[in-house]
């Protein structure tokens, strides 16, 4: 067998809900942090880290802060650009204007600063339900892209309206070369998505999933479902800020309220409709296929009509193939491919014998 | 089903208060009665069968007790304590659960994930200590885990465990439904027609279930149901309503021989197939959903199919 | 007052643009029970398909019928690669496919056409036309003629044609409407057709306006909440909440802008719409979903 649980049984009712239960399991997550912790930072060139992997990780801690609102408690969102927009801005004007404040304890301010926008975003969801969240989501989104362009104090009353964050430093040592500022967005990445792995089997997690699946019924077991809806905006909302301060600190460097457009909502979601929604390890699946797939596309394409391809070409292609997977996605799998990748996983579970 | 006719339950008579009171019920939809002056008793540890044609109000009735409608006349009184209306939640804390004729169970999660849902009134810790997993979360999730789990032995739902409820065939979504009520504990259950579109095998295991629940628990039930044998066969009580008001209030033997009752469900031949087709338009506990008006009539086609032909003495007999 | 005036005006007839293209939307609302994010890329799709016809040297009303004729073949596609296989699923679901639809339809339209801007030359002038005291745009007037002009046609069909019957039934019980033998597919090929008509009409007028170019898709955003204030079953509403929103959009610019600063005709309606859920969330002319137990 490739794939043996023979033999690891839960004798405690806790031990049994643990999302790695499985021996190989807890051997895969390890293996994956000392490649990402150790082998990584050994390894990788500049490029990958400052180009693929800070990304990466960034959109995977949007798409998991997306995924907690839109996946677990569904409610829909297409503010969380918005969201992102206020963890960064806050976390740069923590760090102008209040002097000494460490830089992660101004990215959780700005996580919190989100998550307080988030709430007030999600006010009207006890009247408003399914598909009209998308109309108060995006008034959000277009308040807060306003908000930042109007108010100059924002940016600092910068004439251009740009930004320059401040020289990153974390706990007195200097993290502003690209490992730094890897080892630090991943530090982050991974604490938090640790706290969210927490949440599936929690009642936190239940209520959020009771609320999605039929919040009539969830109100009259005892659920607080106006409450419950508020806490998934806050927490998303919290997840979707510091991966703003993330996305603005250590992988943009500089921004305008440009970096932080519906597009950029639009870019999240779909990350986890096609990693899967409600599901923790499909955020980081669909980050990955966010952005490897255009490197792929054009990869492929210098490679299938020789020189470089047009970079317009590109956006275009690109367009329909998201498009077009989306829809895929929706049709076919749901589930995403975090989906895709457990039942692969199954199957290796009960190999060499077939399908159930 | 070879059980006793359960007239001879262990309900205790006078000493004590019933559990549930309705007084002088109304509850109109725009034009259309639903409930006109409707009061009656339940006792505790008794099961108590509301039962009549479509349109009599009877999930009218239960979703009041429920707290999802609010009457527009009358009062309720649960454990001594009146009240003219109660929001669900509120119902729901002071040890009331239900199901739902539309089985309202969360297909997005498992059986187990289901029944934990249940326990969420009585859950002792905050969203934070859950989210950074201290230990007073981690107390709280195995006594109510360990508490559920109790319950799915109960039900014998141990195979579905950890499948997705959406999956399950129709009769297991249904025991799910009442183990999530159950592990809330209540004193009172509210069953909303809980053997609809089940064959005979799972009726028989739905009210063995029921039967187990109201004697070994000692809770108290209020159950509506079409299938008149499984009502005269589990109930100790029997409140039967037509048009919205009530016809017929006794035990299953008294309801059965009263007149008001064999007319509101036989009619004459004449009046039959008027009544049929005036309880069709008036309709009012069923939405213009074309689904559940099928759902919905074909236990009561077999109510009504039962009904007509035979004589108040040979649905004695049959029973 | 004066000024009032013709703001308000400027605005209601602003509005109206927004209407024709939120007609569109409520068309397919009440066939399809879906928000067709796609609306507006549809729109767009259908403008460049005309300007690029005229641009070679077809003639309006040849490019007409024959961008026509494409709308009802992308009709015919859309419900049989995204309708049909989604038929039973959530209106969340179904609005996430039709935001995958729109990027579809923009990333062919940008491979096919590319992204300059196009001029629509519809030969109506954007000159002045006074009533009385009031000063308004001639073109402004023509385009609220052609949506007044499109509502009363679209209820005289929705009313009198064995389509618009079958129509209607299935907006009000799809299942009951299959039980009387209404092809559903049928239904959705002509209805997304039409949608694609109205949108061709509001794609010309909005193209004549500010040009055919790439933030046309983007008109989506503007017909939310007009659908939101107005009710997204009903046409009468698109009609009434376009004019809300154009005019209020307009004060609200000339008046508070002042005050706040400009740009919140972005927010703006969004704000008035979320006000309008909150008091009626079916909208001013929209029916209540009874939400059953």
């Amino acid at each position: 067998m490739l794939y043996s649980e023979a033999g690891q049984l839960s004798t405690d009712y806790l031990h049994g809900a643990r999302r790695f239960r499985l021996r190989q399991e807890r051997l895969e997550v390890l293996a994956v942090l000392v490649i990402a912790f150790v082998a990584v930072p050994a390894f990788a060139d500049d490029y990958w880290l400052t180009a693929i992997l800070i990304p990466f990780s960034i959109l995977a801690l949007a798409g998991l802060g997306l995924n907690l609102l839109t996946g677990f408690a569904g409610q829909l969102s297409v503010g969380s650009a918005g969201f992102m927009a206020v963890g960064a801005y806050t976390a740069y004007n923590v760090l102008l204007r209040l002097p000494g404040v460490p830089l992660l304890l101004a990215f959780a301010l700005g996580g919190v600063a989100a998550a307080i926008a988030g709430v007030l975003a999600g006010l009207p969801s006890l009247r408003i339900k399914g598909f009209y969240l998308v109309v108060t989501t995006l008034a959000a989104q277009f308040f807060i892209e306003w908000v930042f362009t109007r108010f100059r104090w924002f940016s600092n009353d910068n004439a251009s309206g740009l930004v320059s964050v401040p020289r990153l430093v974390v706990l007195g040592r200097d993290a502003s070369s690209p490992l730094g500022r890897y080892l630090l967005t991943l530090s982050v990445v991974v604490a938090l998505t640790a706290l969210a792995l927490n949440i599936p089997k929690s009642e936190l997690g239940r209520r959020w999933m009771a609320v999605r699946d039929m919040d009539t019924a969830a109100a009259v077991i005892g659920i607080p479902v106006l409450r419950t809806k508020l806490l998934a905006f806050a927490i998303s909302s919290f997840y979707c800020g510091v991966a703003g301060a993330l996305w603005g600190f250590t992988y943009l460097g500089t921004f305008d309220p440009r970096a932080w457009e519906l597009s950029r909502s639009f870019q999240i979601l779909f990350i986890i409709i096609i990693g899967g929604m409600g599901s923790i390890m499909g955020s980081f699946l669909g980050s990955a296929f966010m952005l490897l797939v255009p490197i792929a596309m054009s990869h492929a394409g210098s490679a299938l009509l020789g020189g470089s391809v047009d970079q317009g070409a590109i956006e275009n292609y690109k367009k329909i193939l998201f498009g077009l997977l989306i829809v895929a996605f929706l049709i076919r799998e749901p589930g995403g491919l975090a989906r895709l990748l457990r039942r692969a996983r199954d199957r290796a579970r009960i190999w060499p014998l077939r399908s159930w | 089903m070879s059980t006793p006719s359960a007239s001879a339950s262990a309900a205790p008579q006078g000493a004590h208060p019933p559990l549930l009171e309705l007084q002088g019920i109304r509850l109109a939809f725009k034009a259309v009665r639903a409930v006109e002056d409707v009061s009656f008793k339940v006792r505790r540890h008794e099961i108590c069968a509301v039962i009549g044609p479509n349109g009599a109000g009877k999930s009218s009735i239960l979703n009041i007790v429920s707290g999802v409608y609010r009457p527009d006349a009358g009062s309720v009184a649960f454990d001594g304590e009146r009240r003219s209306h109660m929001l669900p939640r509120q119902t729901a804390q002071q040890g009331i659960a239900r199901t739902f004729q539309n089985i309202a169970v969360f297909k997005g999660m498992s059986v187990l994930e289901n029944l934990l849902t249940g326990t969420t009134l009585r859950f002792e810790s905050s969203w934070l200590e859950q989210l950074l997993w201290l230990g007073r979360a981690k107390g709280a999730e195995r006594r109510e885990r360990e508490h559920a789990e109790r319950v799915l032995e109960f039900l014998e739902l141990q195979p579905y465990r950890d499948a997705p409820v959406g999956r399950l065939a129709y009769g297991l979504q249904k025991r799910v439904e009442l183990g999530r009520a159950l592990a809330a504990a209540p004193q009172l259950l509210l069953l909303d027609e809980p053997m609809a579109g089940m064959n005979a095998s799972e009726k028989q295991s739905m009210s063995e279930a029921i039967l187990d629940v109201n004697r070994q628990l000692g809770t108290t039930i209020v159950l509506i149901e079409h299938d008149m044998r499984v009502v005269m066969d589990i109930s100790d009580h029997v409140v039967v309503l037509d048009h919205g008001r009530v016809v017929g209030d006794g035990t299953p033997d008294e309801v059965r021989q009263n007149p008001d009752v064999l007319r509101a469900y036989l009619g004459s031949r004449r009046q039959a197939a008027q009544t049929q087709s005036q309880s069709a338009a008036s309709d009012i506990t069923d939405p213009p959903d074309a689904s559940a008006i099928l759902a919905a009539s074909a236990p009561a086609a077999s109510a009504a199919s039962a009904a007509p032909a035979p004589s108040p003495a040979s649905i004695a007999a049959s029973t | 007052m004066n000024f009032f005036l013709e703001t308000l005006i400027g605005g209601l007839l602003a509005g109206v643009l927004y209407s024709m293209v939120a007609i569109g939307f409520v068309l397919i609302y009440k066939a399809s029970g879906v928000f067709n994010f796609a609306q507006g890329s549809l729109l767009l799709f259908a403008a460049l398909t005309f300007v690029s016809l005229t641009e070679r040297g077809f003639s309006f009303w040849v490019a007409f019928l024959l961008t026509l004729a494409t709308m009802a073949v992308v009709a015919v596609l859309i419900e049989r690669f995204l309708l049909r296989p989604l038929v039973a699923r959530s209106p969340i679901t179904l609005f996430m496919a039709t935001l995958g639809l729109s990027y579809i339809i923009e990333g062919v339209a940008q491979a096919l056409w590319g992204a300059d801007v196009h001029g629509l030359d519809l030969g109506i002038d954007d000159v002045p036309f006074p009533i009385g005291p009031i000063s308004v745009s001639r073109f402004d007037l023509i385009a609220a003629a052609t949506a007044g002009l499109l509502v009363v046609g679209l209820a005289l069909f929705a009313g009198r044609s064995r389509l618009g019957l079958s129509l209607r039934a299935v907006a009000d019980d799809p299942l009951a409407a299959l039980s009387l033998g209404v092809r559903l597919p049928k239904i959705w090929r002509w209805v997304w057709t039409l949608a694609g008509l109205v949108g061709l009409i509001a794609g010309l007028f909005w193209g004549s306006r500010s040009g055919v170019q790439f933030s046309l898709s983007l008109v989506v955003l503007k017909a939310m909440p007009v659908l939101v204030i107005g009710g997204f079953d009903s046409i009468a509403g698109a009609l009434v909440g376009g004019l809300i929103v154009g005019a209020s959009e307009k004060l609200a610019e000339v008046y508070i802008g002042e005050i706040v600063g400009g740009g919140i005709e972005n927010w703006f309606p969004y704000a008035l719409a979320i006000a309008s859920l909150m008091v009626r969330p079916a909208g001013l002319f929209g029916e209540r979903a009874i939400e059953r137990v």
